[in-house]
């Protein structure tokens, strides 16, 4: 079995602050993790290796620093790591973004294709299903458990707002996976000295053979029309009081507004 | 594409077992808004096994038309049958906007299809506007008002961005439940009713529903509860943050969390507030040992009054707080407990 797992370099947006006086965003310090869902469908792809044996490659579209998630992926486990990377690219929303990792997708021929629900700096959740239609394969997003015994035919655990649906697929297939479905297995230390002497792979847009009106900024059809942060919002009043004074201030707003 | 052939505003009505969901009523409302300054109509969309009798609630929340699919292959959400579903209906609809809850199903179903209609989808937008867009990447576009301005928060809701998607239709948006207003439904109200007939390909369908389990209890969803009282990291103790379940028990509301404790196992994700969870406006909103960070505030800052206590007077809640204490927590839980009796 050979499984694609895409994965993604994010900004760790957690850790993002605003500027208090200009409301900027301040990215400086702020340190580039694997997205988190992607690293849960990394692992849900070790599982597998662990129980059947399988190919697993990793793949993400980016810029050549993104070169540091696939060794992490490789100390993970990985067996092939591949960097999509061009200039052409760049400007991608996420269609583009999709076209561009279907070409690349239909190049490494996997039964299974792992992607994560979505990544914490757009949280679109859409390139998994996007992805899915180009390649013209059946999908389930939101996978919170997978389970076979042939690698062939899956039982899928899909969490929705109200519980969850069983569903059974078999491959060829796409799974979007949410990070709680597992832990992340740690890089092996062996794992992590061997990643710098094993190969990424880089491809470009020529590789994938993939039209330049199918990406980058021509290839999207969705255009940013003007950005802006926030900026600090006018607070209203802040006491430092006893706790019994809380309460009473609490109880009287309410009273105020007639909740109780 | 010519963009002129495409008009109206398209809004996809999920139902779940038959009911259906706030979202979609809450997209027909502000259809109507986008459609009453754009001279455009809305048009309802509902797929399911039984859905015809909803219309006439669509209709009553502003529809101008609903459009209806019924089938056997849509009593339960799966992906390839809802596309080719929806599809159908688009390809003859022709809108110039689609409007979709971004619910599990919506987030399923809306990226397949901006592939197969070849056009944009901007997810989980806060604001909408039909404004003529003047100016994107050093071009200057003059329509007829028929463009669709999608503001959405990203990077972690650290940044605001407006999308336009100017040169492909239909221009799709997918809101958050909770984030639209869902205005007083009007009997009166007329609209038509049609039915789209779908041949389906059944040999597409690869994806078999072995089940469907209602995993959550009877508590009412908390972007449908009037006072919600949410705790974060800053309460410490589990026992503590059960106990806002009788404060919100007393105060007949709900108990709502920050990511931090569902990470922690204490709260489920159902009841997260914020950017990776759910959006809510209730008329007061409690935030106990909630820090504020960006990615909560997202989710609740557009609440009626917002009462904040922590420890800590630097947390960010306090600058969207209309009421900030800054105590200790444990005895302002007990204390309003108390005083409620």
């Amino acid at each position: 079995m050979k499984i694609a797992v895409c994965i993604k370099q994010v900004p760790d947006t957690t850790e993002v602050r605003l500027d208090p006086n200009t409301g900027a965003m301040i990215r400086d310090g702020v340190v580039s993790i694997m997205n988190p869902d992607d690293k849960a469908g990394l692992e849900e792809a070790l599982k597998l290796k662990d129980q059947l044996g399988a190919e697993v490659v990793v793949i993400t579209m980016g810029p050549p620093q993104a070169d540091l998630i696939l060794r992490e992926a490789y100390a993970m486990g990985a067996d092939k790591a591949i960097l999509l990377t061009d200039r052409k690219f760049a400007g991608a929303d996420t269609l583009a973004t999709s076209n561009a990792l279907a070409s690349a997708l239909k190049l490494i021929n996997a039964d299974l294709i792992i992607t994560g629900r979505q990544a914490i700096d757009g949280d679109t959740a859409q390139v998994g299903p996007q992805i899915a239609e180009i390649m013209d394969l059946p999908q389930v997003s939101y996978v919170h458990d997978i389970s076979t015994s042939d690698g062939v035919s899956f039982k899928i655990k899909r969490a929705v707002e109200d519980g969850y649906q069983m569903l059974k697929v078999s491959t060829p297939c796409l799974f979007t996976l949410l990070s709680d479905a597992n832990t992340p297995r740690y890089m092996r230390v062996a794992g992590i000295v061997d990643a710098y002497g094993k190969e990424v792979e880089v491809w470009d847009a020529a590789k994938v053979n993939i039209a330049d009106e199918k990406i980058g900024l021509k290839g999207s059809p969705t255009k940013v029309h003007k950005s802006f942060t926030k900026g600090a919002k006018g607070s209203g009043t802040i006491q430092e009081v006893s706790p019994q004074e809380a309460v009473k201030i609490i109880v009287e707003k309410l009273k105020e507004i007639h909740i109780i | 594409m010519n963009i002129k052939d495409y008009k109206d505003i398209a809004v996809f009505v999920e139902q779940r077992h038959g009911e259906i969901q706030s979202v979609g009523l809450e997209l027909i409302c502000e259809a109507k808004k986008l459609a009453k300054v754009s001279d455009q109509k809305v048009v309802a969309i509902v797929l399911g096994d039984k859905v015809k009798s909803m219309a006439d609630t669509l209709i009553s929340y502003g529809a101008d038309k609903v459009v209806y699919v019924e089938d056997a292959h849509l009593k339960a959400y799966s992906t390839e049958p809802y596309s080719q579903a929806l599809f159908t209906v688009l390809d003859g609809l022709k809108p110039n906007i689609v409007l979709i809850g971004a619910t599990t199903t919506g987030r399923d179903l809306a990226p397949r299809m901006s592939v197969k209609l070849n056009t944009g989808l901007t997810a989980d937008c806060t604001l909408l506007e039909m404004k003529t867009v003047e100016g994107y990447d050093d071009k200057i576009v003059v329509t007829d008002n028929k463009d669709l301005l999608m503001t959405r928060p990203t990077f972690g809701g650290n940044l605001i961005a407006t999308i336009v998607c100017p040169d492909n239709r239909p221009q799709m948006s997918t809101v958050r439940p909770g984030v639209m207003q869902k205005t007083e439904a009007n009997t009166s109200l007329k609209g038509e009713v049609v039915e789209v007939k779908v041949s389906f390909d059944a040999k597409r369908f690869k994806v078999e529903v072995l089940e469907e389990v209602k995993e959550k209890s009877d508590a009412k969803d908390i972007t449908e509860q009037a006072i919600l009282v949410a705790g974060g990291r800053g309460i410490k103790k589990e026992e503590l943050f059960k106990k806002l379940s009788v404060l919100a028990d007393k105060l007949n509301g709900g108990v709502g969390s920050s990511r931090g404790l569902v990470d922690m196992g204490w709260a489920d994700h159902g009841i997260q507030v914020g950017q990776t969870g759910k959006t809510v406006r209730p008329e007061v909103y409690f935030a106990f040992g909630i820090s504020g960070a960006i990615q909560h505030a997202a989710g609740m800052e557009e609440s009626g009054l917002i009462i904040a206590v922590n420890k800590d007077k630097d947390a960010p809640i306090f600058k969207i707080a209309d009421l900030g204490l800054v105590c200790d927590l444990e005895p302002v839980i007990n204390g309003l407990i108390d005083a409620l009796k």
